[in-house]
């Protein structure tokens, strides 16, 4: 992914991307911890252009999966191709926004300098922090409308502004997909709905897997639902706008689907907005 | 202070104490935002095991204390690092036991009474040329390290997993540090005492870091606010005849306490001017 400056987008200018590659592709998934199984029989494909947030409740599973993706931890059994590549390769290509960076309320660390992070090459030591990097940290910023607070120390920020520079830091690694770890925790709810518009734009560019705890309320702007509670089940776009439900998924049960939405007997079905 | 200079005890007492701070300032801080303030106290304990092995088996002196506090210390880095926020307990257990075995072991060696004292409190009094030589050349290793892995540690230090994704060697960084950590503690502790190194890998940093931007600053910082500490405490140990090492410590604890009351003072201003969606602060927002 190249940066025009002169349109002020992200374009995508990823060389050998085959567009039908899943991003993610995730075959018969275990995982367990402390012999206990957190994820069993998980398949999940992650495509291009999708926007899929993840619900279900608390140790249901979702940060677990999240880290697998990222390749921090290792699946019990079954695969995870990234990019059709093993997770260390390619978990570079992966946006990573995680719910809760530093509990540390003082760390000496400006915006910026968090963004620059995105921008680590370890592999070159002494030719880090160009002008270059620069400012595609400032216009990854820019991009937030964040760029303000760039001198200002990270914990100077509140909740919602720090959330948008975390998402620049994940911008400036040119990922594919961006994963983001329940980031709307410490938004207001006028935030969440903006912030959710700021994905959607986002979105035409990069593909997005969003983390929530909240069972109920999933936006307008998310194309379709994987819910997770030890197992998976992905409801896709048309099933989501309430087109042809029970003809493409007849999910009604628990066996099927493992989380419940909304109630009993109104099966996976996302209200729109009152209009 | 000045006519006191003319002394060369005083000045070696000097020159130490300024490089334990620039040494300290740099190490503290990595100590201080990785959070391994306990884990170098084990450190500095265990050093003690090997301070005894040494006079037990003849070995020179330095040679085995580093070999064995860095034994230690990868040892507790090991069972640390995949938790280490719930490390307390084994550093607990290797602080004390490392502490006990040099005293057995001290007491096994027929002949030798080391001064338990001097080596809590160091003898800033009486460092030889040869040392400041050895710090001297200490101080410019850890600086050149932790200029070149700068950029890895304060990702690791900041969000270890997002610095693991970008390709960072995490774990390998952390037994470096952790090994910095223990030569460092090592060669300081000899020279001015365990207990004055503990004060100035953690005082400095931890008053510093609420006014730094950046991790750089702070150990600019930490190694000026030690110096700073470290000649007034001279100062007043030459003057009013006290021990040195302890009173570069009352001097850096009211420092302590004086920049708790500032920052206390300083705290509460909920409405920020000019940042009116600023939330409150909630310990565990991530702030």
């Amino acid at each position: 992914m190249t940066y025009n400056v002169s349109e002020k987008r992200w374009t995508a200018g990823r060389q050998g991307i085959d567009m039908d590659t899943p991003i993610v592709d995730i075959e018969n998934l275990w995982f367990a911890y402390n012999g206990r199984n957190v994820l069993e029989q998980i398949y999940f494909r992650i495509r291009q252009k999708d926007f899929i947030a993840m619900i279900g409740p608390n140790g249901g599973g979702k940060t677990t999966l999240l880290k697998l993706i990222l390749g921090l931890y290792k699946p019990t059994k079954g695969t995870i191709r990234v990019m059709g590549n093993t997770t260390e390769k390619a978990s570079h290509h992966i946006g990573y926004v995680p719910q809760n960076v530093h509990i540390n309320n003082h760390f000496p660390i400006t915006a910026l300098d968090v963004v620059l992070m995105g921008k680590l090459h370890p592999q070159k030591r002494w030719v880090r922090r160009t002008r270059e990097d620069r400012r595609q940290a400032m216009d990854a910023l820019e991009k937030l409308a964040v760029d303000r607070y760039a001198a200002r120390k990270i914990t100077e920020l509140s909740g919602g502004q720090r959330q948008r520079v975390f998402i620049a830091r994940a911008l400036v690694t040119n990922p594919v997909l961006l994963l983001l770890d329940e980031p709307t925790a410490s938004i207001d709810t006028k935030g969440q709905a903006d912030f959710f518009r700021l994905l959607r734009d986002l979105n035409a560019d990069v593909a997005i897997l969003v983390v929530s705890h909240d069972l109920l309320a999933v936006s307008t702007h998310v194309k379709s639902v994987a819910c997770v509670n030890k197992g998976l089940h992905l409801h896709n776009e048309a099933e989501i706008t309430g087109e042809m439900l029970e003809e493409m998924y007849p999910c009604t049960e628990e066996e099927i689907c493992p989380v419940e939405l909304i109630a009993h007997g109104m099966p996976h079905r996302v209200l729109r907005n009152h209009k | 202070m000045i006519d006191a200079l003319q002394y060369e005890f005083m000045r070696n007492a000097l020159a130490a104490g300024l490089l334990a701070s620039v040494i300290c300032g740099v190490m503290g801080t990595l100590v201080v935002v990785n959070r391994i303030a306990f884990l170098s106290g084990g450190i500095a304990h265990a050093a003690y095991g090997g301070i005894g092995l040494s006079f037990f088996l003849g070995v020179p002196y330095l040679l085995g204390t580093i070999g064995f506090t860095l034994a230690a210390s990868m040892l507790m880095a090991a069972i640390t690092i995949n938790a280490k926020h719930r490390a307390d307990t084994v550093i607990g257990v290797v602080w004390a036991v490392g502490m006990a075995f040099g005293i057995i072991m001290l007491d096994l060696t027929p002949g030798y009474n080391v001064d338990l004292m001097s080596y809590l409190f160091g003898s800033l009094l009486t460092v030889p040329g040869s040392d400041l030589l050895i710090m001297l050349v200490q101080a410019f290793l850890v600086a050149g390290l932790v200029t070149y892995f700068y950029n890895d540690f304060l990702a690791m230090s900041y969000d270890e997993e997002f610095a693991q994704i970008r390709g960072v060697p995490v774990r390998g960084l952390y037994f470096l540090l952790i090994g910095m950590l223990a030569v460092t503690i090592v060669m300081v502790i000899q020279v001015v005492g365990l207990i004055l190194v503990i004060a100035l890998l953690t005082i400095p940093p931890f008053i510093v870091e609420k006014h730094a931007k950046s991790l750089w600053q702070m150990m600019v910082g930490s190694s000026l606010l030690g110096a700073l500490f470290t000649v007034s405490g001279l100062w007043l140990s030459y003057t009013f005849d006290v021990t040195s090492g302890a009173a570069i410590i009352m001097v850096a604890g009211t420092g302590f306490f004086l920049s708790l009351g500032i920052h206390e003072k300083k705290e509460p201003q909920p409405h920020g001017v000019g940042n009116p969606d600023r939330l409150p602060k909630h310990p565990l927002s991530g702030g």
